[in-house]
């Protein structure tokens, strides 16, 4: 359903992206690993619309969406989380996931201001929409405290839950286990799944948390300075030569329970 | 509306309606029209800055062309006057627009800067060409609508607050409802707003609109009441009083603006007494208020508030 073709991208004289391609297949959970600086996250940016690339196309759905404004390839159905939370974080819980229903609702300035009954039955939807995504991630018991006030592993699923609200086909992870600790992470791992498995939406996960990425992803693809250097399962991720020399150096060999963060 | 800003509003309205009936003064109700009419411009600022984190030190601009308009159209053109009062504001949406294009490129200082200049542009043009130039001019019409004039000093109270209450009405509403949390999206993470579909530069333009239009609005009502205007209550030092009124009040918070508002307005007033030295009375008051309540009256009021109610729930 998405698919990268020949991306390239340089900052200033550093090349970040050399010629990356791959494809996600519709209901997969896809991990993009590598070591810090690999290009991962350019990578989600240039996906997500942040970015544009020097070269090359992304495809989503059969629509080439690589000259698109963020906004725009959000409301085609690619949402995201970020790797430093960007949470609106002077609001509550559940309006942080309201705003996710931003765009496939109506209210306008006029209509809100002056409340219309239509409006008003919209914002009802809107909110038993927005709590009953909440009670999916289990995080409806925090719906009314400020955003910015929750733990990090709560704020990492309420990003989750705030993309899951723009009701996306593909959902972009950018390292959801940051700063998790294993009974987070391992909850978090469950959610991810579910999302994959109850609501069919398709998964890009970048994660250093290793135990997460070979439990719960169908296919890996691995960069290193800036290209595709492997890519299958996680079983042949992990046994190619390649990724433990790039991520272990040569003496080690790649573990599950590793964390490249630590 | 929720539950506490429903009772605010019901108190606000009973005040509303008290004041000239329990101070009948004329100087009072006076001072009261300039607090409701600085008031509306407060209450734009808010939203646009407290809310969706857009500066403006240009507010006079959009004041001066609501004034400037409605009194040229309603002296010159025959139009009823509440029609030059609406066309003043579509004027000065008009020039929001046209400030939103610079403005959406620029956050923060870079924004302040940006704005003030326009206000200084406006109060430039209102200089050069504005009817009278600089020593401005009169016999501007009362306010009233067609075949009936408000030229009551409790009439224009009540028309002025019964504005300020409509507009808060409608900026409550505004604020609690999938436009103003996109607002205030806006102002916590614009890349979030991005990737969640916000059409970021839309809202931001929309925003501005509507401060504008409610600073003409306020500026049309002025020019209204006291009949004569000039280019010099349109001013930098007019935007720099409505941002006062707003952080004094409180810029997280709508009720902030108008406590800030009738707070800075009726202060000088009160100073009177002082003689020359009411100024610097007026400049230690401020200073001091922001030293201690830096929140703003509103948000402390409302902690304040809550400890109580904290501390009652413990007792019992």
């Amino acid at each position: 359903m998405l698919s990268i073709k020949e991306i390239w991208k340089s900052f200033g004289g550093l090349t970040a992206l050399r010629n990356i391609s791959f494809d996600v297949k519709q209901g997969d959970i896809k991990a993009l690993i590598g070591p810090n600086g690999a290009g991962k996250t350019t990578l989600l940016n240039i996906v997500s619309g942040i970015y544009q690339p020097d070269k090359g196309e992304v495809n989503f759905l059969g629509e080439r969406i690589v000259h698109l404004s963020p906004a725009k390839i959000a409301q085609k159905g690619v949402s995201r989380t970020f790797q430093h939370v960007e949470l609106f974080g002077n609001m509550t819980v559940v309006e942080n996931v309201m705003v996710g229903r931003y765009a496939k609702t109506k209210a306008g300035f006029f209509s809100s201001g002056f409340r219309l009954p239509s409006i008003m039955k919209e914002e009802r939807e809107v909110q038993r929409k927005s709590e009953e995504i909440l009670e999916y991630v289990n995080l409806v018991h925090r719906k009314d405290e400020i955003a910015s006030n929750l733990p990090i592993g709560e704020q990492r699923i309420l990003e989750i839950a705030r993309a899951l609200a723009t009701g996306p086909q593909l959902v972009l992870l950018d390292e959801p286990a940051a700063g998790l600790n294993i009974k987070e992470t391992r909850e978090l791992g469950e959610i991810i799944r579910k999302i994959r498995g109850e609501l069919k939406i398709t998964i890009v996960l970048v994660e250093h948390d290793m135990d997460l990425v070979m439990k719960i992803s169908d296919s890996i693809t691995v960069l290193n300075f800036g290209e595709v250097i492997a890519e299958g399962t996680p079983l042949e991720v992990q046994k190619n030569p390649e990724v433990i020399v790039a991520y272990l150096g040569e003496e080690e060999e790649l573990q599950t329970g590793y964390n490249a963060d630590t | 509306m929720k539950k506490e800003d429903l009772s605010a509003f019901i108190v606000f309205i009973f005040l509303i309606i008290l004041f000239p009936v329990l101070s009948g003064g004329a100087y009072t109700l006076t001072v009261g029209i300039f607090s409701g009419i600085n008031a509306l411009v407060a209450i734009g600022l808010c939203i646009l800055m407290g809310y969706a984190g857009q500066v403006s030190l240009g507010q006079a601009g959009f004041y001066g062309i609501g004034a400037y308009v409605s009194s040229v159209l309603s002296l010159h053109s025959g139009l009823p006057i509440v029609v030059s009062v609406i066309l003043a504001m579509v004027a000065a949406a008009v020039a929001a627009m046209i400030l939103a294009v610079p403005a959406l490129r620029l956050k923060g200082h870079y924004l302040a800067v940006a704005t003030l200049g326009f206000g200084e542009i406006i109060n430039v043009i209102l200089n050069e060409w504005g009817p009278g130039g600089p020593s401005g001019f009169g016999d501007i019409p009362h306010f009233g609508l067609p075949g009936y004039t408000i030229d009551s000093t409790r009439g224009y109270f009540y028309l002025v607050w019964g504005l300020v209450a409509s507009v808060m009405f409608f900026s409550i509403n505004l604020i609690n409802s999938r436009t103003g949390r996109a607002l205030r999206a806006v102002h916590d993470s614009e890349a979030a707003c991005n990737a969640m579909g916000l059409n970021v530069a839309a809202l931001k333009i929309r925003v501005f609109i509507l401060s504008a239009a409610y600073a003409a609005l306020a500026g049309s009502l002025y020019a209204h009441y006291v009949t004569f205007i000039s280019p010099g209550s349109f001013s930098l030092f007019y935007s720099i009083l409505v941002l006062t009124m707003v952080i004094v009040g409180g810029i997280t918070n709508l009720w902030g603006a108008i406590i800030g508002a009738v707070v800075i307005t009726v202060l000088p007033e009160l100073l009177r007494r002082f003689e020359e030295l009411d100024v610097l009375v007026y400049g230690l008051i401020l200073t001091s208020s922001l030293m201690f309540f830096r929140k703003g009256l509103v948000p402390i009021l409302i902690e304040k508030i809550n400890k109580l109610k904290g501390f009652a729930f413990v007792k019992h």
